[in-house]
């Protein structure tokens, strides 16, 4: 997880790691299931070190209050850098790369040395991404309307649609290839 | 006591629809073998062209085969007449279009009673299951509007009422969310699973991955014939986190 997410979320007021981690969940619904309890805790202690963070300690701690992992007592807040950070980052322009050439070479060496179908591996290709679709798909239906998580998965089933749109433009080529060599 | 419910709902055996002769002859849909299993949801894709809209208005009665076999509910309906198909279009088979192909001068509710008039039943029976059908795919609160008055999401919906409304053996969908944007896609989706999950057998051709992608078997077609069958049944992988890029 990239550390400016979680100083992002950081950023709306001073928070206990739970609180932080609750926000993630919400925000990403079925999709940060996988996630794990600790992850927030180890990218808040990065950014601690950073200079970026810095915690704050009840100063009587009450043990029927606190929570039962110590790093949850704590309070973090974002230092003047950290503000800054969030800053920079939201201005920033970044978006996920796709890896097609990959994908694309490996058709073309494939046919070229004759070792496989291109055709084939289109086709496992397709389903994997079916059932990719599927998956996302199927979240997407179990959240309730306007919900963050749903907008997630909406991007989730318009990449992995444009995906198969090119699959079935690898197919098509490699069809009228096929059958005019 | 009659036989049993017969396991398929549909069945075809070299079902096959020729256009012209000779040099110009087109073979539409080739010798197509389609079972499809009471409850099941079916998606057929392919290219433009590739003979799956030929194939339902085949199944559907729309249109007659020009050789093969089509067993509706274990009946066979390729050699039936024209006042049988006609009726077995009204009774057996409701249809979901791309356009809807709702009457734009009837209201909603009269849209989706009108099957059941033509079927016989009584006006006050009629209505009654028209509104429950409505309820059923929520827009019951549109049941005086005009369909001009909705958006295509909620007109789809009212289409898929009007095709429930004589309890279909089967209901056939050509491309059902072709004119739908994203949200309204995924409203009509869940409509789909609703009904599949009730035990509604359905066949859908279309584009849209996202239907294929949510359908039990997916088939591939291309000049006329079928190439491809994929089962997509399955768990999740929980790997949601991985394709939105949020590494876990």
């Amino acid at each position: 997880m990239q550390q400016e997410v979680v100083l992002a979320l950081l950023a709306k007021e001073p928070s206990h790691g739970y609180q932080l981690r609750a926000r993630l969940r919400q925000a990403l619904g079925p999709v940060g299931e996988a996630m794990n309890a600790g992850q927030v805790y180890v990218v808040l202690t990065r950014l601690e070190k950073a200079g970026l963070v810095t915690t704050e300690r009840p100063e009587r701690p009450n043990p029927a209050k606190t929570a039962k992992d110590p790093a949850d007592r704590k309070t973090y807040v974002l230092t003047p850098q950290g503000q800054q950070r969030v800053a920079e980052w939201l201005t920033e322009v970044s978006w996920p790369k796709p890896d097609l050439a990959e994908f694309h070479l490996k058709l073309v060496a494939a046919a070229a040395a004759g070792l496989a179908d291109p055709l084939g591996i289109v086709d496992t290709q397709r389903r994997e991404l079916l059932r990719r679709l599927r998956e996302a798909q199927r979240a997407a239906m179990a959240e309730p309307d306007g919900s963050d998580a749903a907008l997630l998965l909406e991007g989730i089933v318009l990449r992995l649609q444009a995906d198969l749109r090119w699959l079935e433009a690898c197919e098509r080529s490699w069809t009228t290839r096929r059958s005019t060599s | 006591m009659t036989t049993a419910e017969p396991r398929l709902a549909l069945a075809t055996r070299g079902l096959t629809k020729t256009y012209g002769d000779g040099e110009s002859l087109v073979r539409a849909v080739d010798a197509v073998d389609l079972e499809v299993a009471r409850g099941e949801t079916v998606a057929v894709m392919g290219p433009s062209g590739c003979g799956k809209s030929t194939l339902l208005h085949l199944v559907g009665g729309l249109d007659r085969p020009s050789s093969g076999e089509i067993d509706l509910a274990g009946r066979r309906i390729d050699r039936l007449g024209e006042r049988a198909l006609a009726r077995l279009r009204r009774t057996d088979v409701g249809f979901v279009f791309q356009a809807f192909h709702l009457m734009d001068e009837l209201t909603v509710v009269e849209n989706v009673e009108l099957p059941a008039l033509l079927a016989g039943h009584s006006p006050r029976r009629a209505r009654a299951r028209a509104m429950a059908l409505l309820d059923r795919v929520g827009v019951e609160h549109k049941a005086g509007s005009l369909p001009t008055a909705l958006s295509g999401g909620q007109r789809q919906r009212v289409a898929v009422a009007r095709a429930l409304s004589n309890e279909p053996v089967l209901v056939l969908a050509d491309e059902p969310t072709g004119n739908l944007d994203s949200a309204a896609t995924l409203d009509v989706l869940r409509l789909f699973e609703e009904l599949h999950e009730s035990g509604q057998t359905l066949v859908i051709v279309t584009h849209d991955e996202r239907i294929a992608a949510t359908a039990d078997r997916l088939i591939t077609m291309r000049d006329g014939a079928f190439v491809d069958e994929t089962r997509l049944t399955g768990g999740t992988s929980g790997r949601l986190g991985a394709l939105a890029g949020f590494e876990s």
